[in-house]
This record gives structure tokens, C-alpha cells and sequence, in this order.
């Protein structure tokens, strides 16, 4: 079983999660993110006086695969978030342990 | 006794005006960060109420209905608390109702300078400021120009240098209020990262828009309100939204070229500088004269808000940059663009005045500038002196909502939970249940 973390462009979520529900993912977490990577910030203008922003918003996508699946969801995922320029994120597996479903108690791949 | 229209438009008038205070605060809240929101809008509405007790005991009479003092202000005990204004034979209702509308510009006047000290002002020594700044730096100054003191034509130096046009409050409101707000900035001194810290950005640009957007719908009231006549009313309100316009306009135009973008703040802040500028001079120049004048105070204040960052003081909101600058131009400018009288006074250089009217604008100006900053600085020392005008480092950086209010504006997710509530421990003991936590939780921001 893994966990499939992924920081993906704001503007590509949608599209992302079409794709992974497309590939049969019946589940997933999104949460806001900020940081910075190859990308380089912004800046915003106030009565002349220049703000220079440098941890920018990015979404973090979180899916639960099993051994078989993870590495095509990985594919899924890279593939709609792409847009060919810095700034659209990483994707990362991390294997995992066990995985427990709250409401059923049920353990391992069938809670994925 | 009926009401004249005059009457009727003049309580609908100070009504418009009243709001502009609380819109001030959203203008100036959204400025602000976020952890300081409060306070900033709590600096103007206690003007509001401050002033509105202020002006009902002794703020009139000074100002404007008591006997004069050597024409350097009203006799402030003769109508205290209003006394003989409400009934008897001298009663007069049109009187009674510009007491009111009198009390609104008071009220605004001292509510702009809080501007200036954004972030960092205890709000104690604040409410302590208003009052004391109101008796001794409003009310002469308004006494000078309106009430018949110093600078009207009657006047020491209204009648050696000509009496200065100031129709709604070019010197009295805005000059005075710029010039307290920078010695104000000075005294204070500068928030801790001034210049330097990236999140001292303004925290929400809709409300600024907004309190823009309400204190614009309010000024057709400031200006117009004291209109003689139809004809004079209807050409203020007109000069009225051609000026903030054309400074839109123009502060946009600014920030094109030199910033690359025109932003929403820069068309907000066109729209007051705008206001500021057709102030004094709303009832006395042609509606094209006030899309001039409109033009060059947008312009100027776009450029005049960065000197604060050349020169190192931290005049927060730039009521220097904005009231003073624009306030400066339309009084000034009345030397050049004021349209004669029905009489053939009051003509500025190009309706063939000469510089007479300029020499009086600038006399009047130079004399509520002199005024101001030294009677501000000395309130604003002996207050920071003895009980201190500005909260420590440490509340600084907490946020002075939370250390001067208790409060905080915005409950972000996690902030506000894992908290207890104690509903007031006098009225609510009968409501103590079985087992109340016994870790007891300490106030915010005072945790030492």
C-alpha cells in the first residue's frame, strides 16, 4: 500500500482529480499548501511600495493506492497536473504500514 | 414650526456625513494587517463618540456659537451643553440643526489623523488624544475660518491678507488633519519593520474600496451641505464627482506608467485624494476647473504617498500623502481657478484676480499648519510622556487587537477552538456544570 502525496498547481486540481477518478480512485484528501521551489515568487504593488511574495499557493492532493495501482495513479497524476513549466509541483510515494478504514475497522488493502 | 427645504437637506446632509466616519474605518482597516484591523476602525468610531459628547457640551460654543475670544475661538461655556439654543426668543431651528452637521466635520477631522499611527497606538492615550485635540486644535481653527475668528475677512489676518476661500474644509479638515497626522507619526515613531517587512501590506483591498465607495456617497453631503442656494448646490455636487474622477483618473494613469499596473487600491485612493481636493474649493470653480484640480491631486498624491519611505517617518495610511498633499493643492489652488463672485471678488490669477486670492490661500494655510503642529506636538508629548502614546514591542508584534481588545477580527481554523467559553462570571455562575477544566486557560496575548 502506498501513499500517494502530490503538490500540484491550484488551477490544475480539477483536472487532476477528474483524471484520477477517471483511473478508478474512489477517494482523496486536498488541503492548501504554500512553498517554493524552482518557480520564483510574484510581486504585488501597494501605493507604489513593491511586496515581493515568495512562498506561493499550491494545493496538496493526498490518494491511498494499492501495490498494484500506485505506480499508474502516479502516472495519472503527473500527467494532468503537467504544464511544462516550473512551478507545477512534485509527486511523491511513501509506503505504508497498514491502513485502517474509522468506520468498519477493516485493516490493510481492502481500507484503501 | 415647519421645516424649510434648506433645513431638510442640511439633517439629510449631516446624516451623509456622519457616515463617512465609520466609512473612514473600513478605509482604513483594510490597510491594515489583519491583526490590527480593529483597533483601526475602533480609532474612528470612538471619535464618533467622543466627539458627539464633545460638541454637544463645549465643542460648538468654541467652535462657532459662543462670543468671541480675541477671534481665536468661541466663548466655550456661553452655549454649554446647548444651553438657551432650544427654546426662548432666540431660539432658531436652522442653528440647532447645523449644530449637528457642525459636529460631523469635527468628527471626521480627528477620526482621519488615526491613520498615521496604524498598528502601534495605545488605545487608551488615543481617547485621551480626541477630546483634548478637538478643544484646542479643531475648534479654534474651525472658529478662524467659518466662525468669524482670525481668518475670515472681519479677522486679525483675514482682513491684513484677504479672507481665503475654504468652502468645506480644505485647512480646517484636511491640511489640519495631515499636518497632526504627521507630527503624530513623528512622536510615535516608526512600526517595528517599517519599509522592511513584507506583511505590512494592507490585509483586505474590498474593504478599502468599499469604505472608499461610502465615503464618497457621504461627501456629496460634507460639500453640499452648507449650499446657499439650488443653483450653488447643484454646482457642487457636480464638482463633487468630476474631481475624485479625474483624480482616479490620474493616480491610475501614475501607477500605469510608473508601476506597470493601474490597481484597485491606487483607484480608491484617487477617488479620496480627489474628495480632499475639491473640499475647499467645491462651491467656487467651474466643473472643468475641478477636473483640472482632480487631475493634478491625483497625480500628485500617487507620487507624494512614497515620500514617507525617502524621508523615514511612518505616516502608516499616508494621510500625509493624501490630506495633506491634496488638501495643500485644492486650497492653493483656488488662488488660480476660484470663479468671481456675483460681486466680482474673490477671483483667482485666471478669471483676472491677480494673486490676491493666492496670497490669502496661502496665508490661511500657513497659519492652520503653524497652529496645528505646534499645539499637536505638545498634546501628543505630554501624552506620550506620562502615560505613553504606543504600546511595547511585545504587544506590537502580538497584534493590538488582541492586546488592546481582546479581540481578533478574522477566527481562522484552529485559532478560535480547543478554547473554553465563560459567559460573564457575574450573571452566569448558575451555569457551571460538573467537572469545569481545572488547567485554566490565560488570557490571550498576556501570557507572560
Amino acid at each position: 500500500m502506498y501513499l500517494i502525496t502530490a503538490i500540484i498547481r491550484p488551477e490544475r486540481l480539477d483536472a487532476a482529480r477528474e483524471a484520477l477518478q477517471a483511473a478508478g480512485v474512489a477517494g482523496l484528501t486536498v488541503s492548501e499548501a504554500a512553498g517554493f521551489g524552482r518557480q520564483r515568487g510574484h510581486v504585488q504593488v501597494y501605493r507604489g511600495a513593491e511586496y515581493a511574495v515568495d512562498l506561493l499557493p499550491k494545493v496538496r492532493l493526498e490518494v491511498l493506492a494499492e501495490d498494484t495501482t500506485a505506480p499508474g495513479l502516479v502516472d495519472v497524476l503527473v500527467a494532468a497536473a503537467n504544464t511544462g513549466h516550473a512551478g507545477d509541483g512534485k509527486v511523491w510515494l511513501h509506503r505504508l504500514d497498514d491502513v485502517v478504514r474509522v468506520s468498519t475497522g477493516e485493516r490493510g488493502p481492502g481500507a484503501v | 414650526m415647519e421645516m424649510t427645504t434648506a433645513q431638510v437637506w442640511q439633517m439629510v446632509a449631516a446624516t451623509l456625513v456622519l457616515l463617512m466616519t465609520p466609512a473612514l474605518a473600513f478605509f482604513y482597516g483594510g490597510m491594515t494587517r489583519a491583526k490590527s484591523v480593529l483597533n483601526m476602525m475602533m480609532m474612528s468610531f470612538i471619535s464618533v463618540g467622543i466627539i458627539g459628547v464633545v460638541w454637544v457640551l463645549w465643542g460648538y460654543s468654541a467652535a462657532s456659537g459662543g462670543s468671541s475670544v480675541g477671534g481665536l475661538f468661541g466663548n466655550p461655556f456661553e452655549a454649554f451643553g446647548l444651553q438657551g439654543m432650544l427654546s426662548g426668543e432666540d431660539f432658531d431651528a436652522g442653528v440647532l440643526i447645523n449644530v449637528g452637521y457642525q459636529a460631523t466635520f469635527a468628527i471626521i477631522t480627528v477620526a482621519l489623523i488615526s491613520g498615521a499611527i496604524a498598528d502601534r497606538a495605545k488605545f487608551g492615550a488615543w481617547a485621551l488624544f480626541v477630546p483634548v485635540w478637538v478643544s484646542l486644535v479643531y475648534c479654534p481653527i474651525a472658529y478662524w475660518v467659518w466662525g468669524g475668528g482670525l481668518l475670515s475677512s472681519d479677522g486679525a489676518i483675514g482682513s491684513w491678507a484677504g479672507a481665503a476661500i475654504d468652502f468645506a474644509g480644505g485647512t480646517v479638515v484636511h491640511i489640519n488633519a495631515g499636518v497632526a497626522g504627521l507630527v503624530l507619526a513623528l512622536i510615535l515613531g516608526k512600526r517595528k519593520g517599517f519599509g522592511v517587512d513584507p506583511r505590512q501590506r494592507p490585509h483586505n483591498i474590498p474593504f478599502v474600496m468599499l469604505g472608499a465607495a461610502l465615503l464618497w456617497f457621504g461627501w456629496f453631503g460634507f460639500n453640499g451641505g452648507a449650499a446657499a442656494e439650488a443653483g450653488q448646490a447643484g454646482l457642487i455636487w457636480i464638482n463633487t464627482l468630476a474631481a475624485p474622477g479625474a483624480a482616479m483618473i490620474g493616480w491610475l494613469l501614475t501607477e500605469r506608467i510608473r508601476d506597470g499596473h493601474p490597481t484597485s487600491f491606487g483607484a480608491a485612493s484617487g477617488i479620496v485624494a480627489g474628495l480632499v481636493a475639491i473640499t475647499p474649493a467645491c462651491a467656487n470653480v467651474s466643473p472643468v476647473g475641478a477636473i483640472g484640480l482632480g487631475l493634478v491631486a491625483g497625480v500628485a498624491s500617487a507620487l507624494a504617498v512614497g515620500l514617507k519611505y525617502r524621508w523615514g517617518f511612518d505616516d502608516s495610511l499616508d494621510v500625509v500623502g493624501v490630506h495633506l498633499v491634496s488638501g495643500l493643492i485644492g486650497t492653493l489652488a483656488l488662488g488660480f481657478i476660484a470663479v468671481p463672485d456675483a460681486e466680482g471678488a474673490g477671483a483667482g490669477l485666471f478669471y483676472g484676480g491677480g494673486l490676491a486670492q493666492f496670497w490669502a490661500q496661502l496665508v490661511a494655510a500657513v497659519v492652520a499648519i503653524a497652529w496645528t503642529a505646534l499645539a499637536t506636538a505638545v498634546i501628543g508629548l505630554i501624552i506620550h510622556k506620562t502615560m505613553g502614546f504606543r504600546v511595547s514591542d511585545k504587544d506590537e508584534e502580538t497584534g493590538v487587537d488582541l492586546t488592546e481588545h481582546a479581540e481578533t477580527a478574522y477566527e481562522f481554523a484552529g485559532l478560535g477552538t480547543g478554547s473554553r467559553l465563560v459567559p460573564h462570571p457575574a450573571t452566569s455562575s448558575h451555569l457551571r456544570q460538573s467537572p469545569v477544566p481545572t488547567t485554566s486557560t490565560p488570557t490571550p496575548g498576556q501570557e507572560n
